[in-house]
């Protein structure tokens, strides 16, 4: 059973919808992620949990109560937020001892209670200092131990790491994940950052324009989009479109896609000959060759020129211009001494081949999310090549 | 020789505060001490002040009125000053939490009795609260004073009145502070187990105390040397320490005595300014 349920809510903002007719079921113990570019309504979403905002429409069960129209603290729900909110005129001490205090416990209880979240949180000789003397990731600590010292059922997390430098955000990561196998409660996290979610989530729901796209394990995430929001949001593809034809084997069909040779895709949406099929191909599927390569039956192989080349040291990117217009971004990770190979430069012909289970077919496909891609539209990428003729 | 930086830094400010310092000195800290030394002066019958010095003035201050209106004095500040508090910090609070457009509107109703003159707007509150008024005749009305009462004339009408008056001296700057409060840990209060009225006390009224001290000075120090307000809405009974000095200086034409009871009222206004300083220090040391 569900340990947390949003059934069916919906929110509306000033008659615009932030969250429409969302659903979901979170699991107990698990490190749960709302993922989404700014303005999805994750953040909404996770407010209504914490109790700041009430739905217009849906229910709220938490362990099988009810707890939509409770007040926040009426909830054993604690939420860390985004710029901490720690209490300036109280001392670290006060400020994770607040929930305790409030709730009038005694003085004896509080002092244990506040020290151990200290010990854990690594804080000790801080406690009688202001949340102004304190840095950063000091004060992201002082958050969750304020959190945590009320024993909540739920921590919720408002982008916990936006606010820290980049090398902090990673450490956080590490230690986030640490602190949620030491008190094993549920965590539910908001954030923009799909690394941060892929990196630290058992499962992740990926949100746009008030919308839950997907839900699934990071993997399930990244290897099998639903929409063409999720495949260009997490991490990079290459969309194709194309009319499906049969194939011999039932499980997969035949695609034409302009300019191409046929193509063997997976039909797991069970497509029928004549409809339109979309397919996401991530950059790492494809392999480039400078020969042809050896074929067999479940390999699809095109030809295309290289435009770019950006080295990263542990892979290389390249663009490829294929046929048919489609300019294909691929990553080729360098597992063995590079020096010693003729490198694919600039202008070379190259031959791509994937294989036809490594292409997967999206449910449902809007142009808009190209523009999520890192590849520029071909109108940009003809500016960048006219610009050194000027010159 | 090359100019050190920092010493021409130093020189830089001492130039650019020194105007300040200036007028301060001119027109405050000399006439203050002056004040002071006039208090040690003979007077002369024609309201002058005489050659040599005495401690005649201290003497007069002895005077067995004088405990009592200056008690007076500071009870009723004091009320003025927490009425003023009591009543700023909910419409702060509420300032602040509405949106961009409301609250400069709101902001500028709040300004706007103030473009009229301040005496005008004193006896304005004669003619509200004299028995014939309508206040009065409302609250008769409605059976809770006997018809015919007079509202005017005692400590209430003082503290009502400049409460109306100096509240602006007290909203505007807690709702500077308040206006930049960070509204987050009212949610943090409250997902922390506050309910709305736990968390405006623990958590809202504290961030918004560098306004509270403020406001407190703003209208408590006008208010000890008040004497307009006490004079027209006032009756004898209510005379404060400004009354009495006015009255020395122009009836009496005694200088060196109303010197002295300003001098009096001086160290008054000095020591919630230095308490409000010295707890400020501390708290900042901290």
């Amino acid at each position: 059973m569900a340990f947390l349920e949003f059934q069916n809510i919906s929110k509306t903002f000033d008659g615009i919808p932030a969250v429409d007719d969302a659903s979901l079921e979170i699991r107990k113990g698990e490190i749960f992620s709302l993922l989404g570019p700014s303005g999805c309504g994750k953040t909404t979403l996770l407010r209504m949990c914490a109790g700041f905002e009430r739905p217009n429409a849906g229910r709220i069960i938490l362990n099988g109560t009810d707890i939509t129209d409770l007040p926040p603290n009426e909830r054993r729900v604690n939420t860390i937020f985004q710029s901490y909110a720690l209490f300036p005129h109280l001392t670290i001490f006060e400020n994770i001892a607040f929930g305790l205090r409030v709730a009038r416990k005694p003085d004896v209880q509080v002092r244990e209670e506040v020290e151990k979240m200290l010990q854990i949180m690594q804080l000790k000789g801080h406690e009688q200092k202001k949340p102004h003397q304190i840095s950063g990731g000091q004060k992201q600590r002082v958050a969750i131990a304020r959190a945590l010292a009320n024993k909540p059922e739920i921590l919720l997390l408002d982008e916990p790491l936006a606010a820290l430098d980049l090398k902090l955000r990673q450490r956080m990561l590490v230690e986030l994940d640490a602190i949620h196998d030491e008190v094993g409660i549920t965590f539910i996290m908001v954030t923009h950052d799909q690394t941060e979610a892929m990196g630290i989530s058992d499962r992740i729901a990926v949100m746009n324009r008030g919308k839950i796209q997907q839900v699934g394990r990071p993997a399930e995430i990244y290897e099998t989009p639903l929409t063409s929001f999720v495949a260009a949001f997490i991490g990079d593809t290459n969309f194709f479109v194309g009319q499906v034809a049969p194939a011999e084997d039932a499980d997969y069909c035949t695609l034409r896609i302009e300019g191409f040779d046929p193509v063997l895709c997976f039909n797991d949406k069970k497509l029928q000959p004549g409809q339109t099929a979309y397919v996401s191909v991530r950059p790492e599927k494809f392999r480039i060759h400078t020969e042809v390569p050896e074929g067999h039956s479940r390999l699809n192989v095109l030809r295309g020129k290289v435009t770019d080349v950006i080295y990263e040291g542990g892979h290389t990117d390249y663009w490829v211009d294929g046929p048919g217009g489609y300019r294909i971004s691929v990553t080729r990770s360098h597992q063995r001494f590079g020096l010693d190979e003729a490198p694919i430069t600039w202008g070379a012909d190259v031959w791509l081949s994937w294989h036809a289970d490594d292409g997967y077919m999206l449910e449902q496909y809007r142009e808009d999310d190209e523009g999520l891609l890192r590849l520029p539209s071909p109108a940009d990428a003809s500016l960048l090549t006219e610009l050194p003729d000027e010159s | 020789m090359k100019a050190d930086p920092v010493r021409r830094e130093r020189l830089v400010e001492v130039f650019l505060t020194a105007p300040g310092f200036v007028w301060l000195l001119l027109f405050f800290l000399l006439p203050t001490f002056n004040v002071l030394l006039i208090s040690f002066r003979p007077s002369t019958l024609t309201g002058g002040i005489g050659e040599g010095w005495t401690l005649d003035t201290l003497q007069q201050l002895r005077n067995p009125d004088y405990p009592g209106i200056l008690f007076r004095t500071l009870w009723v500040s004091l009320a003025i000053t927490v009425s003023c508090l009591l009543l700023s910090v909910p419409v702060a609070y509420f300032l602040a939490r509405c949106s961009q457009r409301w609250k400069t509107r709101l902001l500028l109703l709040i300004m706007i009795p103030f473009l009229t003159n301040f005496i005008i707007r004193v006896f304005a509150w004669k003619v509200i609260l004299h028995p014939e008024g309508w206040l009065a005749s409302v609250l008769a009305f409605a059976g809770l004073i006997p018809p015919g009462t007079q509202l005017l004339y005692n400590v209430r009408a003082v503290i009502l009145v400049s409460v109306y008056t100096y509240l602006p001296f007290a909203l505007l700057p807690v709702y500077a502070v308040a206006e930049k409060f960070d509204f987050a840990l009212m949610e943090a209060a409250m997902d922390l187990g506050c309910n709305r009225i736990q968390a405006f006390f623990r958590v809202f009224v504290p961030g918004i105390s560098r306004g509270l001290w403020t406001a407190t000075l703003l209208v408590l120090i006008p208010n000890l040397g008040a004497y307009v307000v006490p004079d027209i809405v006032g009756g004898h009974s209510s005379s404060m320490l400004g009354n009495v000095i006015v009255r020395r200086l122009f009836s009496d034409r005694n200088l060196p005595h109303a010197a002295g009871l300003s001098s009096v009222l001086t160290v008054l206004v000095l020591l919630p300014m230095i308490v409000v300083i010295l707890h400020r220090r501390r708290r900042e040391a901290h």
